[in-house]
């Protein structure tokens, strides 16, 4: 019975591809391809739909206040009604802009956020694209992504826009670095680029009740948090969205853009924001294995969409509570801090091989970890030693 | 000649060609960007999965962006119409005149392509480990210097 729930899309799949049994080979190809893309499509932008709506509301209640709920029931279609006035919004290209490059880029980092959600598995058997390099093709295709903000920053022909890609594009480079690094341990553990290997790697349990996810493990944990730290800033998110920073350089790369285009941009990022989350789920969390074995009934796709669903509540929550950080704190914490630790990450991962991946390994390579972290952390402790305050009339 | 090939073909000599002559710096740039998707594009219709992958990411998220920026910081007058330039147009045939000679030279395209086993990243990685292993090392030392040069160019002048 959870057998066949678990399935049940596979199935629907092949039951959709049966007509084309007799075809020719690249018919059945075609066929298969364009059902992943339109499942893909419909499950992301109905997941973007309803995170924009979530996310005013979590933003509301820790700024106790309501959020949207006048539309519908608790305002669930005000992405509705939302999607309606960016449509009918008059859209504005300046004068003085580069027609084409101004169109092209909204296209580009649309199709380059949706192309990087092709290699996730969402469950058992559910990954739409199966290709030897998928990590690889997730970073190849992301690092798209920098040359369609410099074209939404360049093609506006605006002051505040280019400074915008500037500021997206640094900021963005600096981080891949981490990011890239950060999944290299697994690689190296699991001895494979394909997520299907990575996910199956971390099946199972230690001491019967343990998930042999790579966050359990010490250098698993703290590559997890980096690459956590990492995805946010390649999502312009706060506390890192200094590129569309509103109150100092109005929108960044989207000044120039209204209606439908820059609803492209916001669901750009947020399908950005899904797929980073995606790919630390299926490297760290696990994919979609359930975390004890008495809940294994629950269907595979359920639990990959629960952690998914944990994780993005943390990027929300992350925004109601932290302030914008400066460019040169950007900055400094990518070169000085992460990229060390992400480095001391891939030494504590080979640590944790070598000592027989097992509690020998575990306690090493948190040595390791600790090690280098308070190190760094004395290191890059700027703060100003002041004397212990004394009060001369107060006691 | 599959369908697939002379799409892409058309489409990189397209792109190249608008590369070498839109009059827009940033455009040519642009185009030269397209370009190599198509280079990479090649590289998926021979099989060669990984090359192609590394060749988008380097290509389109350093190379690309590289250029665009060398564009941006150093030329003031980006929309400026050059003209015709002749002696660019010696530079590119003679290159391109190398290259063929230097194609029709060897003799690999003569021989018969041997049954290719299926490639993966795996196999690419023990061959980069084992046998590839210094060149890869000099790789590395060379860009690390390129890293630390290009540091100490940017660095802070001490008072």
């Amino acid at each position: 019975m959870s057998e066949s729930i678990d399935q049940i899309f596979v199935r629907m799949k092949q039951w959709l591809l049966s007509p084309f049994a007799n075809a020719p080979d690249w018919l059945v190809q075609v066929a298969s391809s364009l059902i992943n893309i339109f499942a893909l499509l419909a499950v992301f932008l109905t997941l973007f739909a309803l995170m924009s709506v979530l996310e005013r509301k979590i933003l509301g209640r820790i700024q106790n206040r309501y959020g949207p709920n006048r539309v519908g029931p608790f305002g669930l279609f005000q992405p509705v009604a939302d999607g309606i006035k960016m449509l009918i919004k008059e859209d504005i290209v300046p004068m003085r802009a580069d027609k084409i490059v101004h169109f092209l880029a909204p296209v580009l980092i649309a199709a380059t956020a949706i192309l990087a959600l092709g290699i996730i598995p969402y469950g058992r058997g559910m990954t739409p694209f199966t290709i030897d390099g998928g990590i690889l093709f997730f970073f190849a295709v992301g690092s798209t992504t920098e040359l369609a903000v410099f074209m939404a920053g360049w093609g506006s022909n605006n002051k505040f826009s280019m400074l915008g890609a500037m500021r997206a594009i640094a900021q963005m480079i600096s981080y891949e670095l981490p990011l890239i690094i950060t999944v290299l341990p697994v690689v190296m553990i699991v001895g494979s680029l394909t997520p299907d290997a990575i996910v199956a790697a971390q099946d199972g349990y230690v001491f019967g009740f343990v998930p042999r996810w790579f966050v359990f493990t010490p250098w698993g944990a703290a590559a997890f948090l980096l690459f956590f730290v990492s995805g946010l800033v390649e999502s312009n998110r706060t506390p890192f969205d200094v590129p569309e920073g509103e109150s100092e350089i109005v929108a960044g790369h989207m000044t120039e853009y209204s209606g439908f285009k820059y609803a492209t941009f916001f669901m750009a990022e947020y399908i950005g924001m899904f797929a980073i989350t995606g790919l630390a789920i299926t490297l760290f969390l696990g994919g979609w294995h359930a975390p004890v074995r008495a809940l294994e009934f629950v269907p595979s796709y359920i639990w990959f969409f629960a952690k998914l669903g944990g994780l993005l509540f943390v990027y929300i929550w992350l925004r109601g509570t932290l302030p914008r950080t400066r460019v040169d704190q950007i900055m400094n914490f990518a070169w000085k801090f992460m990229l060390p630790m992400a480095f001391t990450c891939m030494v504590a991962a080979a640590v944790w091989h070598y000592a027989g991946r097992g509690l020998r390994g575990w306690l090493w390579s948190f040595v390791v970890i600790a090690v280098a972290y308070t190190a760094l952390s004395i290191i890059l402790d700027t703060r100003k030693k002041f004397a212990r305050r004394t009060y001369r009339f107060a006691e | 000649m599959s369908a697939p090939f002379v799409i892409i073909s058309i489409l990189t000599l397209a792109a190249a060609l608008a590369a070498a002559t839109l009059r827009k710096l940033m455009h040519a740039a642009l185009s030269f960007a397209v370009a190599f998707v198509g280079l990479a594009a090649f590289f998926f219709l021979l099989g060669a999965e990984f090359v192609g992958l590394v060749q988008i990411f380097v290509y389109i998220g350093a190379v690309a962006v590289l250029i665009v920026f060398t564009i941006l910081l150093t030329r003031r007058d980006v929309e400026k119409d050059r003209g015709f330039n002749w002696s660019s147009v010696v530079v590119a045939s003679a290159v391109f005149g190398g290259l063929i000679w230097a194609i029709f030279k060897t003799q690999s395209v003569s021989v018969a392509a041997p049954e290719m086993p299926v490639l993966t990243v795996k196999h690419i990685g023990e061959v980069l480990m084992t046998g590839y292993v210094w060149p890869l090392l000099c790789v590395g030392l060379l860009l690390t210097a390129a890293l630390i040069g290009a540091l100490v160019l940017v660095m802070e002048e001490k008072q």
